[in-house]
């Protein structure tokens, strides 16, 4: 039963991760139905933000909870700076271009951070903090769940709770909805269809940055590839769950988490990603645009 | 009677499509408070002419000015859509586009959009200004919503509508922008005659109450006769005849325009 709950709740960790980046894919899609190739970099980015600043500040005498928010704080700015500048050179001179040329676009982003990072930093990989301390009162579960399972969950959660309200509430987010519906009629009621745009890349790229810091503070390494893997894995869980639509990006998020958790625990970590891969062929052959995902495209 | 300047002032305006002129040297001015009517035969132009001066398209030639109450002059070509609207030009679609996904609400909340400021940060901390703005936002589309009747239906989706109440709520989100001109695309498309008259009616007070000016595309000749001040008609991209309800309908030009159709002014 402890295995049990232990694979469990490291899904949901895992899935929790998939799901904050899948957010970013997802909105972007929703918006101006591309595919953010590049989304995955703008996660490592953040990681390799976070521990610059960590290592820094850590040298200053800096630690504990201040240490990781701070850390955190930067690599969400710096990651959502990214964002927004390469939605600017990479994509909005191709909004009236053909569906392929963005995405080709894209995809050429991707490589040139990866190997950028690769060639301002390093191929190795890199020790990255435990920015996360194991709680004392944490201690009598400590072998079914760490410290930063928990706040991985826990901020997960917080995330897309207030990313829901504020996609609902805000004054932002029903120009995104109006936007994600048909832009033209957004325009000619005064929406700034450019700066609605712009705030969808930053917010994606503000929770994706969240996911590297404390993954890669829970698995204790990062390198410059981490996001194009991470990158694939969020976007089969965006698919998985029905590209456009926020909570299947996070059910898939999910499931996907919980099937490799499974898979590994059970069976072997070799198959992890054969069966997460089959999962998503298996769920699109009954349901084609995603679990939650509606075939009319179900946006933001 | 007419004060010096047009709300809107179009000159010699011209729109290609490669080889097809959709729009020849078309000249149309609009005093405020006046409803005028644009009408011709399918294909004539008339939706490429709202298209022009919302900023959906680029002319080709020919300037667009417009005069709102007590501001300066503004050429609004080249200028984009959401700016045009911002200077107080709102429309709708000869279909109708409403957000389908959104409640009757929040379509016109959307809209309250450029005219109200709060970004980001007010979402998160909500400060008191913030809260004075989403309240009043909120207080203005229900008393907009009440106007032309949509009361009962504020918190139903767009796509839940009978059809008459989805084209009202149509002209109440484009009011909700605040225009001084009001651009109408075929709004009795697709209505009954009970429809067509409440709309007739809507428009009327609209033109009344909000101070405003409005110019209609309309195939319906019995309310382009009953509600017009003055009428254009357009014919295969050229303005073919001007003038009030009564001179247009003994046009021959128009008459031949239309073939055989009967007017009854
Ligand atoms: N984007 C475009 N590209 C090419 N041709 C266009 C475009 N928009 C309009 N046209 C052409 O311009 C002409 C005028 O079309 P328009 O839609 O303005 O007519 P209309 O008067 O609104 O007709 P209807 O009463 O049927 O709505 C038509 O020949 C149309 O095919
Ligand atoms: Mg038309």
């Amino acid at each position: 039963m402890d295995y049990f709950l232990e694979l469990f709740l490291g899904g949901l960790t895992r899935g929790s991760i998939y799901a904050l980046i899948a957010l970013g894919y997802t909105m972007v899609y929703g918006i101006i139905e591309l595919i953010n190739f590049a989304h995955g970099e703008i996660y490592m980015i953040g990681a390799f933000t976070a521990l610059i600043v960590a290592s820094a500040l850590s040298l200053m005498g800096m630690s504990g909870l201040s240490l990781l928010i701070l850390a955190g704080l930067v690599a969400v700015i710096y990651s959502s700076a990214y964002g927004y500048t390469i939605e600017k050179i990479a994509y909005k001179p191709l909004r009236q271009a053909p569906r392929l040329s963005p995405l080709i676009s894209a995809i050429g982003m991707s490589i040139f951070l990866q190997n950028y990072v690769l060639l301002a930093q390093t191929s190795d990989f890199l020790s990255f903090p435990a920015l996360i301390k194991e709680f004392e009162f944490m201690e009598p579960i400590s072998h079914i769940m760490r410290s930063s399972e928990l706040v991985i969950i826990l901020t997960t959660l917080v995330s897309t709770a207030l990313l829901t309200l504020f996609i609902k509430f805000s004054r932002t987010g029903k120009a995104m909805r109006a936007t994600a519906q048909d832009k033209t009629m957004a325009m000619l009621l005064g929406v700034n269809v450019n700066r609605v745009i712009s705030v969808t890349f930053i917010i994606g790229s503000g929770l994706a940055a969240i996911g590297g810091v404390l993954i890669s503070s829970h698995i204790g390494q990062i390198n410059f590839y981490i996001g194009f893997i991470a990158g694939i894995k969020a976007f089969t869980a965006a698919v998985l769950g029905g590209i456009g639509s926020i909570p299947g990006a996070v059910l898939g998020g999910m499931i996907l988490g919980w099937t490799e958790s499974f898979a590994t625990g059970y069976v072997s970590s070799d198959y992890e990603d054969v069966f997460a891969f089959g999962l998503l062929v298996f769920i699109l052959i009954f349901r084609p645009a995603g679990i939650l995902g509606r075939s009319t495209s179900e946006k933001v | 009677m007419k004060p010096t300047k047009p709300a809107l002032d179009v000159r010699a305006l011209k729109m290609d499509f490669g080889g097809l002129r959709a729009l020849d040297n078309i000249d149309l001015q609009i005093y405020h408070g006046e409803i005028v009517a644009l009408i011709g035969p399918n294909g004539a132009g008339k939706t490429t002419f709202f298209n022009c001066i919302t900023g959906m398209y680029e002319p080709t030639g020919g300037d667009m000015i417009i005069n709102p109450v007590e501001r300066e002059p503004v050429r609004i070509n080249r200028l984009k859509p959401n700016v045009v609207t911002e200077h107080g030009l709102a429309r709708t679609f000869q279909n109708i586009r409403l957000f389908h996904k959104m409640t009757v609400l929040e379509n016109v909340m959307v809209a309250r959009h450029c005219r109200t400021k709060a970004g980001i940060a007010g979402a998160i901390f909500r400060d008191p200004k913030t809260r004075k703005e989403e309240k009043e936002m909120v207080d203005f589309s229900y008393g907009l919503l009440d106007k032309v009747g949509l009361g009962q239906f504020v918190n139903e989706l767009a796509s839940e509508l009978p059809y008459g109440a989805q084209r009202r709520l149509e002209i109440a989100r484009a009011m909700a922008t605040e225009p001084f001109l009001l651009l109408l695309d075929e709004p009795a498309a697709g209505m009954n005659p009970k429809e067509t008259n409440e709309l007739d009616r809507l428009i009327m007070r609209l033109r009344n109450e909000e101070n405003i000016s409005i110019l209609l595309i309309e195939h319906d000749m019995k309310l382009v006769m009953s509600i017009s001040d003055r009428i254009y008609v357009l014919d295969y991209g050229k303005m073919i005849a001007q003038g009030t309800p009564s001179e247009i309908s003994e046009d021959p030009k128009v008459i031949k325009a239309y073939l055989g159709e009967t007017f009854d002014a």
